[in-house]
């Protein structure tokens, strides 16, 4: 198994890239919202970009994942258009979802992404129903179900976990704990302290890992997923981690301890840790990586500028694709 | 020549031949097989109701798949799996159990081909017991059917017969919707009717005009037809002419044969088993106020229970099931009127 120190510097740099990417289209779009260009809500994952880029590093566009209503990273992770989703984000009907999905219902089947899910816990079982495909056509493909802290105590995720060891389906749990549900902590409402602890209850191996480091996520990533793959059945990943917005825009974090967010972008931020790693390892040099964070700005700065023109939905969008056929 | 078969042998037999056209067709539901890792017969039960059995045998565990009693589990992994290149037909046991699941239908399969801008299929099937006769009640009798027609990208079908059970059952399997299929648990054994051997299908939104007449159109569903047929034939010594429409599927539902029933009868009575608040009875009575007003010759009767849970004492359950008496009650005061 290839480790993250391993990987080519190609694939190197795509991760940093898609890293960078979901970083600066977070802040972005933490500027545009409150500047009142968007509608609606939106949930950033700033912060904990290593996580779905270490995770999504192992898949293809026929591999699936579901996402959460913080999906933005998940989706540009899993390889989804970085100008489509800032339409989607106005609302304009050259969204991903034709405007009528939003931030937290981002979905593009084609690259394998079945959708931000604005319920919490309600992904899993639909991870399980992707492995289940997979498994039944025999396509060798594997499912990853991303869900939070919060989402880590609903009943729809116990019984995904179950249902997913009985039948060895080929899915990973992924649980990015980053402390809060909404503003509750998750050091209160996780009974048992660590979800990682919850996996041998359920008969699967678990892992907990750094979710500041990409290196550590893409190693326990690799090892889950090839389970996955090879018929070994679900792995549960507790990802420890922190977001550096509130739960969504607009969220003054009062629940938060003094200096906490200030400390996290110091001294745990991923993209800083892995520029540091592979500087260390000599692996990439600062100039390559300061170009990919250029040519980042720039795609994300299109994006917004062909976002605030794109067209609208037509009126009779508001009735279209209700039913296949009716 | 005729071949009468029952419900139950209506819907085995469009299982097995739709399972056997198409191997993308995966079962899930809780002991559909039955005796699933328990040391004694395998296929213990073929559903709660035996409606599945045997089909395990014929095409193995890979397709017929006992879960455990998880239904936002294995409902949303069906959903999940539709999405994904399979066609699972898959049972919530009674519809009472929806509470326990509802999200992964409503919210989820409901929802994924709005939300995703037209870029999703879920051909999903879920089917379910209804109705209440069965001295179970209050949380294994109810007809729930309304509270899922309320939801945009479900499609709902209640067949009454034999011949609608198989015919729709092959429709909402080949269907590229989420489809939540009704069945009651009374018709099982006791509607007997026609149905053809070989497959077909009977087109959504196509309502069935049971019975022809002048007088009065009844709209009715599911078990309720069957009471709604005797209560006609009685009527007829009377010299009333009843028209019975039964809309068979209620999401999309057939509002032109409704109206154009109406429009001949000038009359309507809707006899429904759900709860009588936002119901399919209400609903269909407010369609015709709404479009057929001027043609109205007495004001709409309703027939539905009480607004109450089902009750268990028999003689208290069949006073909340509407009865063949007061729905001719009812066809009695319209024509008075």
């Amino acid at each position: 198994m290839t480790t993250g120190l391993q990987l080519s510097r190609d694939k190197l740099l795509e991760a940093y890239r898609r890293m960078a990417t979901i970083r600066v289209f977070e802040e972005t779009v933490h500027d545009l919202f409150e500047s009142g260009a968007l509608p609606g809500f939106v949930h950033l994952y700033a912060g904990e970009e290593a996580s779905a880029v270490g995770v999504c590093s192992h898949l293809d566009d026929d591999d699936r994942i579901i996402s959460t209503h913080r999906g933005h990273g998940h989706c540009i992770a899993k390889g989804c258009e970085v100008v489509g989703m800032m339409k989607e984000l106005f609302g304009s009907s050259e969204g991903t979802c034709r405007g009528k999905g939003g931030s937290m219902h981002i979905a593009d089947m084609g690259k394998g992404m079945m959708g931000a899910n604005a319920i919490v816990g309600g992904g899993p079982p639909l991870a399980c129903g992707a492995a289940l495909a997979a498994k039944t056509l025999g396509t060798g493909k594997v499912a990853v179900a991303f869900t939070g802290d919060g989402g880590s105590n609903q009943g729809t995720t116990f019984e995904s976990l179950n249902f997913a060891a009985i039948f060895k389906l080929p899915v990973v749990f992924v649980f990015e704990n980053n402390g809060y549900a909404e503003t509750t902590a998750s050091s209160w409402s996780v009974a048992c302290g660590d979800i990682v602890k919850r996996a041998p209850a359920f008969g699967m191996p678990g892992v907990q890992v750094d979710g500041f480091d990409f290196f550590a996520v893409h190693d326990a990533a690799a090892e889950a997923v090839q389970r996955a793959r090879t018929g070994g059945g679900p792995t549960l990943i507790e990802v420890k981690l922190g977001r550096f917005f509130g739960h969504h825009e607009g969220d003054n974090q009062s629940y938060r301890g003094k200096g906490e967010v200030e400390a996290l972008r110091r001294d745990h931020d991923c993209l800083h840790r892995f520029r540091k790693r592979v500087g260390d390892a000599k692996l990439l040099g600062g100039g390559e990586l300061d170009a990919v964070d250029a040519e980042v700005k720039a795609l994300v700065e299109r994006a917004v500028a062909e976002a605030r023109t794109a067209p609208r939905p037509a009126a009779d969008q508001l009735l279209t694709d209700v039913y296949v056929s009716y | 020549m005729a071949r009468i078969l029952s419900y139950r042998q209506a819907l085995s037999e469009a299982f097995r031949q739709e399972m056997e056209r198409d191997p993308t067709i995966i079962m899930l539901g809780e002991d559909i097989a039955g005796g699933k890792g328990a040391p004694g017969d395998q296929d213990a039960w073929g559903g709660d109701m035996g409606i599945t059995k045997g089909l395990i045998g014929r095409f193995g565990e890979a397709r017929v798949i006992d879960t455990p009693i998880s239904e936002s589990a294995f409902i949303g992994a069906a959903v999940g799996a539709a999405t994904c290149g399979l066609r699972p037909v898959v049972e919530l046991m009674f519809v009472d159990f929806m509470g326990v699941c509802f999200d992964q239908i409503f919210n989820q399969a409901a929802k994924f081909r709005y939300m995703f801008g037209g870029k999703a299929r879920t051909p999903v099937v879920i089917r379910t017991q209804i109705g209440a006769g069965y001295r179970a009640a209050a949380q294994h009798s109810q007809c729930l059917y309304p509270l899922f027609t309320h939801i945009p990208g479900l499609k709902c079908v209640v067949p009454s017969t034999p011949y609608d059970a198989k015919g729709l059952f092959m429709t909402a399997v080949r269907d590229d919707d989420p489809v939540v299929f009704f069945e009651h648990k009374l018709l099982y054994d006791k509607a007997k009717g026609d149905v053809p051997e070989a497959p077909y299908t009977i087109p959504f939104g196509e309502a069935a005009i049971v019975r022809d007449g002048k007088d009065v159109t009844i709209v009715a569903l599911a078990r309720m037809v069957h009471f709604a047929q005797d209560v006609a034939t009685d009527l007829a010594k009377e010299g009333i002419d009843v028209e019975i429409v039964d809309p068979r599927t209620i999401s999309p539902l057939d509002e032109e044969t409704i109206l154009d029933s109406v429009a001949k009868t000038g009359r309507l009575v809707v006899v429904d088993e759900a709860y009588p608040r936002c119901g399919m009875a209400a609903d269909i009575a407010s369609l015709v106020a709404e479009h057929a007003f001027d043609d109205l010759k007495a004001p709409i009767r309703k027939v539905t229970p009480p607004h109450t849970p089902v009750p268990f004492a028999p003689e208290l359950e069949d006073a909340f099931i509407p009865s063949r008496a007061r729905i001719a009650d009812a066809v009695r005061s319209v024509m008075r009127a």
